[in-house]
């Protein structure tokens, strides 16, 4: 428990004390890269409630990343402005998608599960190529970013406080959920679904609420990457990002509030670093990911908690 | 409607299902035997592929070039077999998934190191570059009948291997219950090792029969690999019949969708809705397809429910 206080206590202050730092000595670009990965590391927390305390593995959570960021583009180039549809919509729309992919996926299980959740995504990824109006497979650039009174999001600082608060309130609402009579719930549908079902209650429904949840709050995180990148691509829903959203997940430590930060970080660091080094910074960490799946069971989290 | 456009898309459509097929096997073979599941299986076709231009470059002789491929692809894919995979037939899915995730991003930065990012030229032999008339009015390549044909042997030979060899028998064997067949004096790690190879050849075979019609470029083998999950999904995993069915199932309502989806709807809505809406809704129909499948049969049309 002490460990847990003091990981949380250095990382908030850390990210806390970073921009005025690397604004100190003129390397601006360290608060744009640690905003990147603060906003995908709230879409990996979303995907650790329902991968990692839920045990669905869904293949396909990029799809709401992308629906997130297309509600923003969207809305923006109807001409609206205003912040708080942005998000509102973002959220909803992003939860609702997930509603109708989760109500189909969640009959299934195992393989099928990983494979349909693909597709589905696979599906709107087309769907975002074949939209012509908002760019296709270029993609679009946004209009006008969403605005909200005191805050302006243009300004990177501000929307590196604002990304970071948020990434907390995720972190903090996901274990809330988790610990919550529905978070045992669906923790004892992970663990086993015949003795859930004898306790009296089904888990279908419950695993689509966490479904439902963890889209909406993928929703926000693409709301704020639109804001982030100021545009918008069909490969923000890429099969490619869904991947790196779970190896985000599993690098941290699946199941565990500390693991998507830090797998975020982890992951996002070792791509930076790497694509110094070389062009073709892909045939490394190719073979580092496969190496930390044989090796590196537990995650990052897992040295800092005696779980297992 | 004009029919001999019709007939020649229903052409067009078994020629991309049989492609797919090729893959499919591969895929449902490991999953049922191995229970392993290989995002890779598309990075093999890729290789197959990238093995044979090369191949066909160096001998100048198609045949050579088509041979070497295939030999290549085995080997490949028992190398990454040894090397990566062995260790994960005892893992969850989820490890699965990421180890050949991370095999992805390897081997198509690697291709890309080779032959650079930009798409290559494939050309199919000379002698099967003509036209044939299949009845007055309608002349249809002579390379993609070929390719049909071959997907049907194959899928006669796979049958024949499975249910009526020797191999065959330890093949099933061995997925129903692999420590007794062990027991029983059978190296299982060589039979995966052999199994898995054969799975490779076939995706290389799609890669190395697909690339002079489609690009031959990095990332090629994800496009097919998702379609290739909607087939087993829909034909049911583990089934090597389930995937004929479900590949032509696919590749037919694909191809017949971008063909005729748009002047369909045409005649419906007014025809610059149809502009926009039919491409997006025809990328997006097999993916319907299995979602109405799925919601009629959770386990596929040939999945059994365990």
């Amino acid at each position: 428990m002490k460990k847990k206080i003091a990981f949380w206590a250095v990382l908030v202050a850390a990210l806390i004390l970073l921009p005025p730092l690397v604004l100190a000595v003129k390397q601006p670009y360290y608060v744009d890269l640690v905003r990147r990965i603060m906003i995908l590391a709230i879409a990996a927390i979303s995907l650790d409630l329902i991968l990692g305390y839920g045990g669905l593995v869904s293949f396909g959570h990029a799809a709401y990343l992308g629906v997130g960021a297309y509600a923003v583009g969207i809305l923006a180039f109807y001409g609206v402005a205003s912040g708080w549809a942005h998000f509102a919509v973002a959220i909803g729309a992003s939860a609702l998608v997930a509603l109708a992919i989760g109500a189909v996926s969640i009959r299934t299980s195992g393989i099928y599960f990983i494979m349909i959740t693909l597709a589905f995504t696979q599906m709107l990824y087309y769907l975002g190529i074949s939209l012509a109006e908002f760019g296709g497979d270029d993609g679009m650039r946004i209009k006008t970013r969403s605005r909200f009174p005191l805050v302006d999001l243009g300004d990177p600082v501000t929307a590196y406080y604002v990304a970071f608060v948020l990434m907390l309130l995720s972190a903090f609402i996901v274990s809330r959920i988790v610990n919550s009579r529905f978070g045992m719930a669906l923790r004892a549908c992970k663990s086993n679904d015949a003795r859930a079902r004898a306790l009296g209650f089904s888990p279908y429904p419950v695993r689509l609420i966490a479904f439902v949840i963890a889209g909406g709050l993928c929703g926000l995180s693409g709301a704020l990457y639109a804001n982030h990148t100021n545009y918008i691509t069909p490969s923000l829903m890429s099969w490619l990002q869904s991947g790196e959203l779970m190896f985000m997940v599993i690098l941290g430590g699946m199941g565990t509030t500390a693991g998507p930060v830090l797998g975020a970080f982890a992951l996002l660091l070792a791509e930076e670093v790497l694509k110094g080094f070389t062009e073709y910074w892909q045939v490394i960490l190719g073979p580092l990911l496969v190496l930390s799946v044989i090796f590196f069971r537990h995650g990052l989290a897992g040295i800092f908690s005696r779980h297992e | 409607m004009n029919w001999a456009l019709v007939f020649e898309q229903l052409l067009n459509g078994l020629q991309y299902g049989v492609t797919l097929f090729l893959m499919a096997a591969g895929l449902t073979l490991v999953f049922g035997i191995m229970n392993l599941v290989n995002l890779a299986h598309g990075s093999l076709y890729m290789v197959g592929a990238y093995l044979a231009v090369a191949a066909t470059q160096w001998t100048g002789s198609y045949l050579a070039g088509l041979a070497l491929g295939l030999v290549g692809t085995l080997l490949v894919g028992m190398a990454v077999e040894v090397i990566a995979l062995r260790t994960l037939y005892e893992r969850d899915h989820l490890d699965q998934v990421l180890a050949t995730f991370g095999l992805i991003l390897f081997f198509n930065e690697l291709v890309a190191m080779i032959w650079g990012r930009a798409a290559l030229f494939a050309s199919g032999p000379a002698w099967l570059s003509g036209h044939i008339e299949l009845f007055t009015g309608s002349r249809y390549p002579l390379y993609r009948l070929v390719i049909i044909l071959i997907g049907f042997l194959t899928a006669l030979i796979l049958w024949y291997v499975v249910a009526r060899t020797r191999l065959g028998m330890l093949i099933r064997a061995g997925a129903s219950n692999r420590t007794m067949v062990a027991a029983l004096g059978t190296n299982i790690r060589l039979l995966y090792t052999v199994v898995f190879g054969f799975g490779a050849a076939l995706a290389g075979l799609a890669g190395i029969l697909a690339g002079p019609i489609y690009n031959v470029q990095p990332g090629m083998g994800e496009l097919i690999l998702i379609q290739v999950f909607v087939v087993i999904v829909i034909g049911g995993i583990g089934s090597i019949r389930g995937a004929l069915v479900g590949a032509i199932i696919v590749g037919v309502v694909d191809t017949l969708g971008r063909a005729f989806l748009k002047p369909l709807l045409g005649t419906l809505i007014s025809l610059p809705a149809a502009e926009s809406a039919g491409p997006a809704l025809a990328s997006m129909l097999i993916y319907l397809l299995m979602a109405v499948v799925l919601a009629v049969k959770p386990a596929g049309i040939f999945g059994s429910r365990n």
